[in-house]
């Protein structure tokens, strides 16, 4: 079997190229000075210094995680660069002044994603490195009070609410990553939706890394005032590089009362090669806060790259009757490694959560769920269903589910299912009996799979990711 | 039927096939016309489904010896894939379950794959439905197959209907089916072979691996072949089945020698 399954998995990366734009970058290494160099680069308040100060001092004395089960040379902080900026570093109001070369770039990601978006009147957040070049559709939303910005444009122009909210989801000193994240972060997304508004359209970022050394540190808020709602779409990608790099992100999201944020992401960060050479260290923390009664919280997710995945897109349902949703469809192949899961904690009375995670592993890599489901002493008839389904392709991949279940109130409901099932030379053979190769068999057996999660994303993202996805396994049936 | 001077479908000769390194098939010869029907018995174990699988292409078995024509092509370097394309059908005795592919879309997908090939015109999901409809009245089989998963939760006869299904929207050259009568009650058995025997026609055969002789009643073969330990021990006509039927395996092993008379 593996030889058909292997050869459709062993698929080049083509997303590996470098763009030749000149960029500033910052020297390597972390300290405090070069924390106020970024500050002061980007002509930063006070406050803001600050936060960025306590953070790094709250890293200085924690160690990185070691209970996820992913393996990697110790990462040398010191040996990254943490600030890298497309020059010439002007503003720039629309798509038309964008370096060229930029958008040449853009063009070669076949970004389909990127494109088709803005085509189908999608709103366009593009972070290069650690710099947003561009917020297309800015004016229409202003029109109706939403604003969709680049995170420090955002600290600029509206410093009260990202002083508001920054950091109140995911602390400063909430983990390792995101300790480092708030003391280096130099970009990202900002988005709030004001009160009864409905957002008219799907806001995207899309992030690339292009220089080599350098981390990408993109801090995102998203904040939904009562009665609001958006759909906000996250898809990356990193050119091909023999040295891995760090992608330490921070995501948090605010539901006020009867607000509903959905968030999906396609990621497709450089894997590293067949021999896990390189590629993605993509260790992020995203987390939303369902504040407000019935306010709902909904991630999607398509992880298909990265040489590491550690992520775990999390809901913490305080208001009463809030929702937290997480869909998951995780791929792993050659050597990657995913831990990836969510947390549902439950604090509000009647708060509800839906997990389904699909890990999809192939050639030698291993794809773990790990999810956390806490129903708290306060969360009257909390509820929780949780499905997690495995699918290995070829006998040298794992995938391992850790469920964790802390359940304080007698009257909540938590329900956990999970199957692991593989792609069989049988299977295969009916198909081949029919006339289908291994190929559209794979990617049949694969959709048919991660439907329920797909039928989550916005359409033309659907289409995408069933397309990496083939795309992704080609070559790893045999 | 068996008919003057018609063209060689598929000619095997002096296959062998081992599986992990044991033989199964220790040499089978079997030449199927157009137009043929042949039925092949045997005890448990005494190699049919290997037979089977080794002509579809199941890459488990290794081809040690022999040849096999399909059409006039060396049926042996063809990837089952392509094997099918060219016209050969399996119904397997054991259908396979696929979750999460609907079978309306499996159909769909291999209507398609072996039409292209043909040169013929493809259907889009609403012209396949209409179409498949049709095909499924006359197996009676409840529109709701269509939505299910791939033989996933099908009953034993449900899934042998299936094989049929598949095996009239594709129109087949050769279709083997591999005791499709196993688990069929009287009425599915009469039903099945009825469409069975719709399909076929002067330009096509069919070969038919059984145990039972009921199912020869309702598709009467030209030839019945019994297998013994990877070999096909003796070949007779219809009248062959019901001699067994009567008499057993034991018998055959006494007159192993024998070959019933037929000519061919
Ligand atoms: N992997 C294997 N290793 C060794 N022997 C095998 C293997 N697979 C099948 N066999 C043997 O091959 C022989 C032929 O099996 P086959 O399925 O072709 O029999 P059959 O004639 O179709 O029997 P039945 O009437 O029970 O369907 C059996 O003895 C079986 O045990
Ligand atoms: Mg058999």
């Amino acid at each position: 079997m593996s030889a058909v399954l292997q050869s459709l998995v062993n698929q080049p990366y083509k997303h590996g190229f470098v763009t030749d734009i000149e960029s500033d970058i910052a020297p390597k290494g972390l300290n405090e000075d070069i924390i106020r160099l970024i500050s002061a680069k980007k002509d930063e308040p006070e406050w803001l210094l600050s936060f960025r100060l306590k953070a790094y001092e709250k890293w200085l004395t924690m160690t990185a995680p070691e209970w996820q089960n992913v393996h990697y040379a110790k990462i040398d902080f010191q040996d990254i660069s943490y600030y890298s900026a497309p020059k010439p570093k002007k503003k720039l109001a629309s798509m038309d002044e964008v370096d060229p070369e930029l958008l040449r770039t853009f063009e070669k990601l076949g970004a389909a994603m990127h494109e088709r978006a803005a085509l189908a009147g999608v709103a366009v957040d593009v972070i290069f490195d650690s710099v947003s070049v561009a917020t297309t559709y800015k004016q229409k939303l202003a029109e109706v009070g939403i604003i969709f910005c680049s995170i420090s444009e955002a600290v600029h122009t509206h410093p009260e609410l990202v002083q508001k909210y920054l950091g109140t989801v995911v602390p400063v000193g909430d983990n390792y990553f995101a300790a480092l994240n708030s003391a280096v972060f130099t970009d990202g997304s900002f988005c709030f939706i004001p009160k009864g508004v409905k957002c008219p359209m799907d806001l995207s970022t899309y992030f690339r890394i292009n220089t080599e050394g350098s981390g990408q540190f993109e801090r995102t808020l998203i904040i939904a005032e009562e009665g609001a709602s958006v759909s906000y779409l996250e898809g990356c990608t990193a050119p091909r590089f023999d040295t891995n790099q760090l992608h330490a992100a921070v995501v948090e999201l605010i539901a006020l009362d009867n607000a509903d944020i959905k968030y999906s992401t396609v990621q497709n960060w450089y894997a590293g090669d067949e021999k896990g050479v390189g590629g993605i260290y993509n260790f992020v923390t995203k987390r939303g806060l369902a504040k407000g009664v019935n306010s709902r919280i909904s991630w999607t997710q398509v992880e298909t790259g990265s040489a590491i995945t550690w992520k775990y897109p999390s809901c913490i349902l305080r208001g009463d009757n809030s929702v937290g949703e997480f869909y998951s469809v995780a791929v792993t192949n050659n050597y990657q490694q995913a831990d990836t899961g969510t947390k549902m904690i439950h604090i509000g009375k009647n708060t509800r959560s839906t997990i389904v995670s699909k890990g999809i592993s192939a050639g030698h890599s291993n794809s773990s769920y790990r999810g956390l489901v806490r129903i708290a002493p306060t969360a009257e008839g909390a509820r929780n269903y949780s499905q997690c389904d495995s699918m290995l392709i070829g006998d040298q991949c794992g995938a391992h589910t850790f469920p964790y279940i802390q359940v304080h109130n007698n009257s909540a409901t938590v329900e956990h299912e999970a199957s692991t099932s593989k792609i069989g030379e049988d299977q295969l053979f009916y198909f081949s009996q029919r006339g289908i190769g291994a190929e559209e068999a794979v990617s049949m057996i694969i959709n048919g799979f991660c439907k329920d999660v797909f039928q989550q994303l916005p359409m033309e993202f659907a289409v995408e990711a069933t397309k990496l996805l083939s795309f992704k396994l080609e070559g790893s049936v045999g | 039927m068996i008919i003057e001077n018609s063209s060689t479908i598929l000619s095997v000769e002096g296959l062998r096939a081992s599986i992990n390194g044991t033989e199964i098939l220790k040499g089978i010869d079997l030449t199927v016309k157009s137009g043929e029907i042949h039925a092949i018995m045997g005890l448990n174990g005494s190699g049919k489904s290997t037979l089977a699988k080794v002509l579809a292409g199941h890459s488990a078995y290794e081809v040690t010896a022999g040849a096999v024509q399909f059409e006039g092509k060396n049926l042996l370097e063809l990837p089952p894939e392509e094997r099918a394309r060219a016209g050969l059908f399996l119904a397997f005795q054991y259908p396979i379950e696929i979750p999460g592919v609907a079978n309306t879309q499996f159909l769909r997908l291999a209507y398609n794959t072996v039409q292209a090939q043909r040169g013929k015109e493809e259907l889009d999901p609403l012209e396949f439905d209409d179409f498949v409809r049709e095909k499924m009245k006359l197996l009676e089989m409840r529109p709701d197959f269509l939505d299910r998963s791939v033989n996933e939760g099908f009953s034993g006869g449900e899934k042998k209907r299936n094989e049929i299904l598949q095996m009239a929207l594709l129109e087949p050259k050769l279709s083997i089916l591999d005791e499709t009568d196993s688990g069929l009650d009287i009425d599915a058995l009469k039903i099945v072979a009825n469409g069975v025997n719709r399909i076929t026609n002067k330009d096509n055969a069919t070969i038919l691996v059984t145990h039972y002789q009921r199912l020869l009643d309702y598709i009467v073969p030209d030839f019945v072949h019994v297998m013994q330990a990877g070999r096909i021990v003796m070949t007779g006509g219809k009248e062959l089945a019901l001699e067994l039927e009567t008499r057993g395996y034991d018998w055959i092993t006494a007159n192993k020698q024998q070959v019933a008379g037929v000519t061919a």
